[in-house]
């Protein structure tokens, strides 16, 4: 039996104007065209840099496996499956796809606010490749699975985020295509959902559904992957199964990076008010680094250009660990900045968070700058930088002169206080049997 | 962009590894995409639009849904535009100018021709804009790109229809009775349908790149509408010069809505003729150059 995706040396160039801008001018146009009409062309491609989003990939699925694309920001796993769902076109290379294809490269693609719930079914559900009847027939079970109930016939501009979140997953759960392209749509909505929509992408699976995964959730890869791609660059670093890809790329520190840094401001993360410069993990000594003692504390250093004045903003860290699990999140406090619009400029906030407090690991930390009046997410960098936090059992960390296993997500050095029986010390004892 | 065949040469073998039998083996009607690199010329694939036909619906009944959505006035908005331009052309060029308009009452003639602008001028506009507001859309999912100025065009059918209530209305009230000439409006709307269509879907895809277009089109528009007959019958030019006005698609339409509404003469063929070649010459040319530029939208847009 051929496979169900076959993808042959697979390319995808994208071009960076000198100017940074993606799209030109209709002047900058005619004004090249003018000094130089034979060789416009040439000349404008000369001036731009070029980067290889996807570089010669090559691999195949078999109907009815589920494989997850895994690797760091920037190895080209959403251009894969932008390629793959025909959204954008190869430079090089060719893919076949055997069957009808359902891409998910976000929740709730083409839904209109001023539309109802029951509307928006409809709408979504076309926009994915339904057919009206086939949205009619499946229009309970999306309702039943998406939990708002007799909000349907509300307009979703009302709904929570969490609601609109559930409707839009809802639609998307009952496409049924031969092959499935998600995209990290589950890194949104409450974990009970998600723990929903992961099962019923797992039934998905089980049924002879052919499905690419791609996702940060190491555990989610590994849970419902029986074979992982690990992207690096644009390469094929890796391709087996997923527990040993997921373990490498956790192992190999290709997960993690201690500091991130933006040259092109208009290139960062970021809108007209601030952008991203870098974000750093720094020991308490001053050094950047991405293996952390764990009886040490740790600074996570955030740097931002604020590029418009009068904004209350608050920097903040979002800290997980390699299962993806949220440890917690931190805003500023620095008095200075409570509900102090900030003037133009760069600035440095770090939060430093004690040591002795994680567990042995890898963690992820991704970082924002929101307002918090009107509630605006001004750039939220998800996987900023990671590290690693070390053990050295020198006997003083919380684990004491205990080797082995040890779990919980943190692990913090508790101040113990015991009371039992009075212990005599070995003098008071060695005086009583002399008298 | 992309080539979809539905292939007959799958060999429909079983599965050695699924002895449970798997209802998904590729039959020979599954369909196969090849995805590849394209080349500088590109197929228009029109029977990839039809299979698409659904979505065209859902863009045209969101469009449409939604445009009157939180107004206060609702759908009578698609009566009042022109309505009121037409009271004040009646105002300004009937009364004050004293336009002659061919024999029937000023305020249907301009009607009648605003009719048709309106409809022109909105769907050039709405189409024209439609791929770049519909950005969250290209680079998240696949369909065929030209369904969305196509939907926008189509979405101001329905205004045009609510207007055109009123056109009848105000025909009874002049006393100016429609003949079997009314037959022709069906084909004219259809032939400014697609003109509109092949002006907008050709300025939506250079608005992807260009972004100047956003701010070209109504400076067009207002040029267009001055070199089409809506204030004035063609007829008020000198003979000579009449066919430099011709040259403008949209005349011929016009002109011979107004007969067709009015059947107070004969059918001008020749400027129809005229209007009808030069429609198809953009559509044609248009299609090519959108389905050319189409495979860059997602990355630039």
């Amino acid at each position: 039996m051929p496979p169900i995706i076959k993808v042959e040396g697979l390319g995808k160039q994208y071009r960076i104007g000198s100017d940074g801008s993606a799209y030109s001018t209709l002047r900058e146009t005619l004004v090249n065209r003018f000094r130089s009409p034979f060789n416009g062309a040439q000349r404008r491609n000369s001036e731009d840099k070029k980067i290889w989003a996807v570089r010669d990939v090559n691999f195949e699925v078999n109907a009815g496996e589920v494989v997850g694309i895994i690797g760091r920001n920037g190895a080209g796993k959403s251009t894969l499956l932008k390629i793959l769902s025909r959204v954008t076109e190869p430079t090089t290379g060719r893919v076949e796809l055997h069957g009808r294809v359902g891409s998910l490269l976000e929740v709730g693609t083409g839904f209109h606010p001023e539309l109802s719930g029951r509307e928006n079914i409809y709408l979504n559900g076309a926009v994915l490749g339904m057919s009206r009847a086939e949205i009619t027939r499946k229009f309970d079970d999306i309702v039943a699975f998406s939990e708002v109930g007799k909000f349907i016939d509300t307009p979703v501009k009302r709904y929570s985020s969490g609601m609109y979140v559930r409707l839009a997953f809802a639609v998307a759960a009952y496409l049924e295509p031969e092959i499935l392209l998600v995209d990290e749509v589950l890194a949104v909505g409450d974990a009970g959902f998600q723990r929903k929509c992961l099962d019923r992408m797992k039934d998905v699976g089980r049924r002879g559904r052919t499905v690419l995964f791609v996702s940060h959730n190491m555990p989610a890869v590994t849970r419902l992957c029986d074979r992982t791609i690990l992207l690096d660059e644009g390469t094929i670093l890796q391709d087996d199964e997923s527990h040993k890809v997921v373990g490498s790329y956790l192992k190999s520190g290709l997960g993690t990076m201690a500091a991130r840094e933006w040259d092109d401001l208009s290139r960062a993360p970021g809108n007209e008010i601030v952008r991203l410069c870098a974000v750093r993990v720094r020991t308490d000594d001053g050094r950047v680094t991405d293996a952390l003692d764990i009886r040490f504390p740790v600074g996570i250093e955030i740097e931002f250009e604020v590029l418009k004045p009068g904004c209350v903003l608050l920097p903040n860290i979002h800290v997980s660990n390699e299962e993806g699990v949220l440890l917690f999140i931190a805003a500023e406090n620095d008095p200075a900045w409570q509900r102090t619009p900030r003037p133009v400029g760069r600035f440095i906030s770090s939060a430093w968070i004690p040591g002795n407090f994680f567990s042995e690991g890898t963690i992820i930390v991704g970082a924002a700058v929101s307002t918090m009046d009107p509630v605006t997410i001004h750039f939220f960098e998800r996987d900023a930088v990671a590290f690693q936090v070390i053990d050295k059992f020198e006997g003083d960390s919380a684990r004491g002169d205990y080797a082995g296993p040890y779990p919980g997500v943190v692990r913090p050095m508790l101040r113990w206080t015991s009371r039992g029986p009075e212990i005599k010390t070995a003098r008071a004892a060695n005086e009583e049997i002399t008298r | 962009m992309t080539s979809e065949t539905f292939s007959t040469s799958v060999p429909a073998e079983t599965n050695q590894n699924d002895p449970g039998g798997n209802e998904r083996l590729p039959s020979p009607d599954t369909p196969v995409v090849v995805i590849e690199g394209s080349k500088s010329w590109v197929p228009l694939r029109l029977g990839d639009l039809w299979s698409y036909r659904g979505l065209l619906y859902f863009l045209i009944w969101r469009d449409v849904k939604v445009r009157y959505k939180q107004t206060l006035l609702g759908a009578t908005w698609a009566i009042l535009q022109p309505l009121m331009t037409m009271l004040i052309f009646t105002l300004l060029f009937g009364k004050l100018a004293g336009i002659k308009s061919e024999g029937v009452p000023y305020p249907i003639f301009a009607y009648g021709g605003l009719l048709i602008w309106i409809f022109f001028a909105n769907s050039v506009t709405n189409s024209g804009n439609s791929l770049v507001s519909s950005a969250h859309l290209i680079t998240k999912i696949y369909f065929p790109r030209m369904l969305v100025p196509a939907g926008a065009v189509a979405a101001g059918l329905v205004d045009l229809a609510l207007a055109f209530t009123i056109q009848i209305g105000l025909m009874i009230y002049y006393g100016v009775h429609p003949s079997w000439a009314l037959m022709m409006v069906l084909p004219l709307v259809v032939l400014t349908t697609l003109l509109a269509l092949g002006v907008g879907m050709w300025l939506s895809a250079l608005n992807v790149k260009y972004r100047d277009i956003r701010y070209a089109i109504p400076f067009l528009i207002q040029l267009w509408m001055f070199s089409s007959p809506i204030i004035y019958p063609v007829s008020m030019l000198p003979v000579k010069w009449q066919w430099v006005l011709t040259l403008n698609p949209l005349t011929g339409i016009i002109e011979n809505f107004r007969i067709a509404l009015f059947g107070n003469q004969p059918f001008n063929w020749k400027s129809l003729g005229i209007s009808t070649a030069i429609t198809f010459v953009v559509l044609v040319y248009s299609s090519y150059s959108f389905r050319r530029m189409e495979r860059h939208f997602a990355d630039i847009v």
